[in-house]
């Protein structure tokens, strides 16, 4: 589909289930019926008190990094692109000129 | 005779001077590049370098690679041989690290060699390192692939002063190969403003600054191997950009991943404390190393995505996630100045 505000073709992404276009010009982002709901209720969950943590699962503050970086870039304690798989893109990234 | 089986046979005669025959089993093709081929027989690696090379400028770094052996692979001969409309080198087998087990990636010999090298004194005479020369080159390969497309500088994308919300796609739900083509190029502005906002020297525009170090000039994990194979040390290979400059180069590409949230904060911490343990002048030994790394990082992250715009372009498909990452970095860095530069003036 379209974007309805800039025209730019609009891609798919599935967040915790629920399905999301985003446009790949504006990056705006069109919900269907049900699915801002779908989202508010996982939001509450997250919300609700959470059981007490197990383990910090981050031992050692995240070293410094620009601010053009990612959010995710460690000081959020967020996760990159990393995440418990490389991504294969990445991956033959490391090692080309 | 092509280069190919040309380059195969004088791997074979350096391998066996004598003899006639041999039975170590074929030769193999390592890389078959525009700018570079190379082939393995036996413990013998033949080198033949970019068409154009300089041959004064590619023997000072065999040389350099020579006269260093505790850090860079030197070669078995510290000649440069004209083959067809090239020039080959001869290198002895390494075993390099396996590509489909990057998290095995030597970072702490990585930040070690690095250091080392930049310790030791350049030679006379050697040239500036080429990093800058080849983010130029990157940006040019990017705007002659645009020039290839009907599709340019979308309005949506050129239009994009702040950097939106990224969403992680799941990797099942591809887009729509009808409409894929015209999305890598909509990405190439914000790479194109953040380039020019680099300081000349970044952009292969003006000398360097701050002391001359040696530096490698193109360090990623497909420049190591451990020689002798497959338990000896490790060594920093291809002396092609080799030269002197800017050692934060060096450190930048690790950096720029890091920074884009591709690489983890552990190896690069890994990487990182390795460098400055053995003394690397690139960065303070403790602290913020960023005010060095900046400017280097911002130019490998423009130069990593312009080559992936260049790609995706050139294969009519959209840019993946880590691609969009690098190119969502490109977009913010036009937002935060410069950090300044310790010493190092534009």
């Amino acid at each position: 589909m379209q974007c309805p505000k800039c025209h730019a073709p609009m891609q798919t992404y599935n967040r915790n289930g629920v399905q999301i276009e985003q446009c790949s010009g504006c990056r705006g982002i069109f919900l269907d019926y049900g699915e801002l709901e779908a989202l508010t209720r996982l939001e509450s969950q997250w919300s609700q008190p959470a059981p007490p943590p197990p383990a910090a699962p981050q031992a050692y503050p995240a070293p410094p990094a620009p601010a053009w970086g990612a959010q995710h870039g460690g000081h959020q304690g967020g996760h990159g692109h990393y995440g418990h798989h490389r991504h294969k893109s990445f991956g033959h990234m490391l090692f080309s000129s | 005779m092509n280069l190919l089986p040309a380059l195969a046979a004088h791997a074979e005669a350096t391998a066996h001077p004598t003899e006639t025959t041999c039975a170590c089993g074929p030769t193999t093709t390592l890389a078959d590049r525009e700018d570079a081929t190379v082939v393995r027989h036996a413990g013998t690696v033949a080198k033949a370098h970019a068409p154009g090379t300089d041959p004064t400028e590619l023997s000072l770094r065999l040389t350099t690679a020579a006269r260093l052996p505790e850090v860079l692979l030197a070669p078995l001969t510290s000649t440069v041989t004209p083959l067809h409309d090239r020039l080959v080198t001869l290198w002895p087998h390494g075993a390099p690290v396996d590509p489909d087990d990057p998290d095995a990636a030597p970072w702490e010999a990585v930040g070690t060699l690095l250091a080392r090298l930049h310790r030791a004194a350049p030679p006379t005479a050697l040239p500036p390192m080429r990093g800058p020369a080849k983010a130029a080159r990157a940006i040019a390969r990017l705007h002659a692939a645009l020039s290839d497309t009907p599709h340019t500088a979308a309005p949506a994308a050129a239009s994009r002063t702040e950097p939106a919300p990224t969403l992680a796609p799941d990797p099942a739900i591809t887009p729509d190969p009808a409409t894929a083509p015209d999305l890598a190029p909509r990405a190439a502005p914000a790479v194109l403003r953040a380039w020019a906002a680099l300081p000349p020297w970044a952009r292969a525009e003006a000398a360097m600054p701050g002391p001359a170090y040696l530096c490698h000039g193109d360090l990623h994990l497909g420049q190591l191997v451990r020689h002798p194979a497959p338990h000896g040390p490790w060594r920093l290979i291809d002396v092609d950009d080799l030269g002197v400059g800017v050692p934060a180069w060096d450190l930048a590409r690790p950096a720029a991943w890091y920074a884009c949230g591709l690489l983890p904060p552990g190896e690069w911490t890994r990487f990182l404390t390795a460098y400055q343990r053995t003394g690397g002048p690139a960065v303070p030994s403790d602290g913020d190393p960023w005010a060095a790394l900046d400017v280097p990082a911002r130019a490998l992250t423009v130069q990593t995505a312009a080559l992936a715009i260049t790609k995706a372009v050139a294969a009519r498909r959209p840019l993946d996630v880590v691609e969009q990452a690098l190119v969502d970095a490109c977009a913010r860095m036009v937002t935060v100045p410069r950090q300044l530069t310790g010493g190092h003036p534009d």
